[in-house]
């Protein structure tokens, strides 16, 4: 086989990203070498894909770094012409960042611009956010959770393994470290939520500070005491009833909004912490669902259950 | 052209978005997969309707309105744009969607265990309501978040057999769908950091003036470039498409007939609207993105069928066929002009209805076959089946382009796209054309005859159960209606890109 074909066979199982075996003939002459040897059918199936990788490998290589080069250069160009940052006389401050900044507290009643940004000038790009938090969630609960067509009996027996050694005593530091951490790390993430409309902070980030106290909680104490107060029936029920409170509000202050109807929910006292309308119930619905993301892809992903 | 006195009609959009996404959060607490059906398609049959009033409504009043999503305008807060072609693609969406889950989702209820039928619901109704976000948006962001939506829950409606084929699948599906967001959510910041907005009619007004000042001309190119060939990979443009026959032959039929005939296209109006609402053609032209588009589509439409000649599985030779009409797509938004632009949505329209369609039929023969797929397993599928038999029939005419069919108007308009040209372009796609036919009709002939054909040995008829059946002959309807009754509908999509490209 001439070079010149090969390299155009494999150029047209990259595009086709199929399953065609580069060298046919040179594949099934190796193959039958090897189940000569082994005298077992099983073994050379095996073989196959990483066989027809090992062939590509230099192509995929060269591409790769080809395609990566070509791509930071023209990544640097454009930076090059982009405007400078902070340029008062840059394209790019306009009037939108201009009324943020001034009208912001006024108009959203939150010390935080952030907060006031993505929870009321643009609650619908949020609302979008915390649905896919949920979706990826029910995406690796459908991959992950374990049911009769996702079961072996290996995974079954590291299960039970897993079992035992969080019965044992053997974690002392983990263990006595996050019985002071974790009630600790929790209450900051709820700090943060709370706070998220007066300093910097919010539902995404003490979100995932509370959910890291749960990932400690649960490393340390196991899964199975884990399970007495949040299995996945709870991280359900929150995620539901957090997203339907965003959705009503939002509903609310959309249609009201839109329609010119009035009704504006009452602002408050800038600083106060029951203040800026609907951004401190937002903020604590987004928290609740990013912390619930985040102990459910951990728990799913170690244990195959929350 | 402010609205500042909005009705009640004005509101469809904004609750149909609402409604979709609000049955998503609530389908986990419905643990009866069947329940969760019946809540999915009332909802979807709700918005149908409501979209139908809509599109009555703006087409009447000849009228585009923008929907203000809170308490401040643009540019400051999120917006809904909404006219005649909106409301109609939101008709389509609602449509195909309906007819789809009614005829396949008895499948459904035995590939995946109780459990978890209810979170294939849950993807089916965000799956609904991002396509309706992406199509009503009036703002880059939203778009991007919606795109996120849908790539996740068009992921888990892959997965959701969980079969190690599936999951095979779903992995080159969310590669290619990963890369396919990235660049876009590049070219969104980069656009963002050269216009200093967000909302579609912001970004073209600061455009067309960077165009005239001919300032950041390069970072514009690259953004515009980025954007395209970011939704070309989520559509999967040629040669984007390697995901496409992987994910569709490992999955269920319903999944693939929402994922090809409907996912692939809300992208494809996304970059609609970024065409007329946001770069505006003329720019695209300027630019030469309409030439990548256009050679790329050319490509797509001759390669996709060539692979779909050479394959034996019925169903990766419809994903195959999916990636020539989807050239065919990117051809007409190359062309550059209004009539491409026709020509592109008609498709879309004609490409949505025929192939959920043909995955329809071509997942209940393989049931019929016992999950075999190779035609020469499937000799006779429409003597068990004739109404699915009869319904592939319509589909594969439709697809090769035989008049009194959708795909035919389509591909007329095409042709009609192509004289208004000149030189080489108008033989290009006339060729194109021409050569694409051939190969549509050298690969759907075979598989009609092959179901037609005498089976060898003894069969009983398959029990069709009403959904089906009655899903089946609308559908057959609907591609009756866009391949006869197509004058209106084109009226109102012309009319549609007009108030595309006035700025509101």
């Amino acid at each position: 086989m001439s070079e010149n074909k090969s390299f155009w066979a494999k150029l047209k199982s990259w595009i086709d990203g199929d399953e065609v075996i580069i060298n046919a003939d040179e594949y099934i002459s190796t193959r039958e070498r090897k189940d000569k040897v082994i005298g077992e059918n099983m073994l050379g199936e095996k073989h196959a894909p990483a066989e027809k990788l090992r062939a590509n490998s230099t192509l995929y290589r060269v591409l790769s770094v080809g395609i990566t080069v070509c791509f930071i250069v023209v990544m640097l160009g454009v930076v090059m012409d982009l405007p400078m940052f902070g340029d008062p006389g840059s394209i790019t401050n306009n009037e939108v960042a201009a009324r943020y900044l001034e009208k912001g507290i006024e108009e959203t009643g939150a010390i935080n611009f952030v907060a006031g940004m993505i929870l009321d000038y643009r609650a619908f790009d949020t609302f979008g956010e915390s649905n896919v938090l949920f979706m990826a969630v029910v995406a690796v609960l459908m991959l992950l959770q374990r049911d009769k067509k996702n079961v072996s009996a290996v995974e079954d027996k590291e299960m039970a393994e897993d079992e035992v050694f969080d019965g044992q005593d053997s974690k002392i530091i983990l263990q006595k470290g996050a019985k002071v951490l974790a009630p600790i790390v929790i209450l900051y993430g709820i700090y943060v939520v709370l706070n998220g409309h007066l300093s910097p902070g919010g539902g995404f980030s003490g979100g995932s500070i509370i959910g890291a106290g749960l990932i400690l909680f649960s490393a340390a104490n196991g899964h199975k005491k884990m399970q007495t107060f949040f299995t996945v029936k709870t991280l359900t029920k929150i995620s539901v009833a957090c997203l339907l409170t965003y959705c009503g509000c939002k509903s609310y202050s959309f249609f009201t909004g839109a329609n010119h109807v009035g009704w504006e929910i009452p602002k408050g006292t800038p600083g106060d912490l029951l203040s800026s309308g609907f951004i401190l119930p937002l903020n604590i619905c987004v928290g609740l669902v990013v912390a619930c993301t985040m102990y459910g892809f951990y728990a799913l992903f170690t244990k195959g259950e929350i | 052209m402010e609205h500042h006195h909005l009705n009640l009609v004005h509101n469809i959009p904004f609750f149909s978005i609402f409604f979709a996404m609000f049955c998503g959060i609530i389908t986990p607490l419905i643990k009866n997969g069947r329940v969760a059906r019946y809540v999915h398609g009332t909802m979807v049959a709700i918005v149908g309707v409501l979209s139908a009033v809509l599109l009555v409504n703006v087409v009447q009043n000849g009228e585009a309105f923008t929907f203000m999503m809170g308490h401040f305008p643009a540019p400051w807060g999120n917006e809904l744009r909404i006219g005649p072609l909106e409301a109609l693609l939101a008709v389509l969406i609602s449509v195909v969607m309906f007819l789809t889950i009614t005829a396949g989702s008895e499948q459904l209820f035995k590939e995946i265990v109780p459990e978890k039928q209810n979170f294939y619901f849950i993807m089916l109704n965000a799956t609904f309501g991002a396509m309706l976000a992406m199509t009503y948006t009036n703002d880059l962001f939203t778009a991007y978040v919606f795109i996120e939506i849908l790539t996740i829950a068009s992921c888990t409606l892959i997965l959701a057999r969980g079969t190690k084929q599936a999951i095979v699948g779903t992995t080159h599906y969310l590669v290619f769908g990963c890369v396919g967001s990235g660049l876009f959510l590049l070219g969104v910041c980069i656009l963002y950091g050269i216009t200093g907005h967000l909302l579609f009619p912001q970004i073209k007004e600061t455009i067309a003036m960077l165009m005239t000042t001919g300032e950041f001309h390069f970072p514009l190119m690259f953004v515009v470039t980025l954007m395209f060939v970011g939704l070309g990979i989520k559509s999967a443009l040629f040669p984007f498409h390697s995901a496409l026959p992987t994910a569709y032959g490992s999955t269920m039929t319903t999944s693939n007939g929402i994922l090809s005939g409907l996912v692939l296209k809300a992208y494809i109006i996304l970059a609609i609207k970024l065409c007329l609402e946001v770069f505006t053609l003329e720019t695209l032209v300027e630019l030469k993105i309409a030439d990548i588009m256009f050679v790329l589509g050319v490509l797509g439409m001759v390669m996709g069928s060539v692979y779909a000649v050479h394959e034996g599985r019925m169903k990766r030779m419809l994903a195959y066929s999916s990636v020539a009409q989807i050239g065919y797509i990117f051809m007409g938004i190359g062309l550059g002009s209004v009539a491409g632009m026709i020509a592109t949505i008609f498709h879309v329209f004609a490409h949505a209805a025929t192939k959920s369609m043909l995955f329809i039929c071509c997942g209940s023969f393989i049931e019929d076959a016992d999950g075999k797929e190779q035609l020469e397993n499937l000799k006779g599928a429409a003597h068990r089946n004739p109404l699915a038999g009869i319904a592939f029939t319509v589909g594969a005419l439709s697809m090769i382009g035989v008049p009194l069919f959708a795909g035919f108007i389509s591909k007329l308009y095409f042709a009609i796209a192509a004289i208004e040209m000149t030189g080489m372009r108008m033989v290009l796609v006339l060729g194109a054309l021409a050569i694409s036919m051939i190969l549509n009709a050298m690969y759907f002939l075979p598989s009609v005859i092959a179901i037609w054909s005498k089976p060898k040995d003894e069969f009983k008829k398959t029990q069709i159960s009403p959904l089906f059946a009655v899903a089946m002959v609308l559908f057959i309807v609907v591609n009756f209606v866009l391949g006869i009754g197509y004058r209106p509908i084109v009226e109102v999509m012309e009319m549609g890109i007009e108030l595309m490209q006035m700025v509101l």
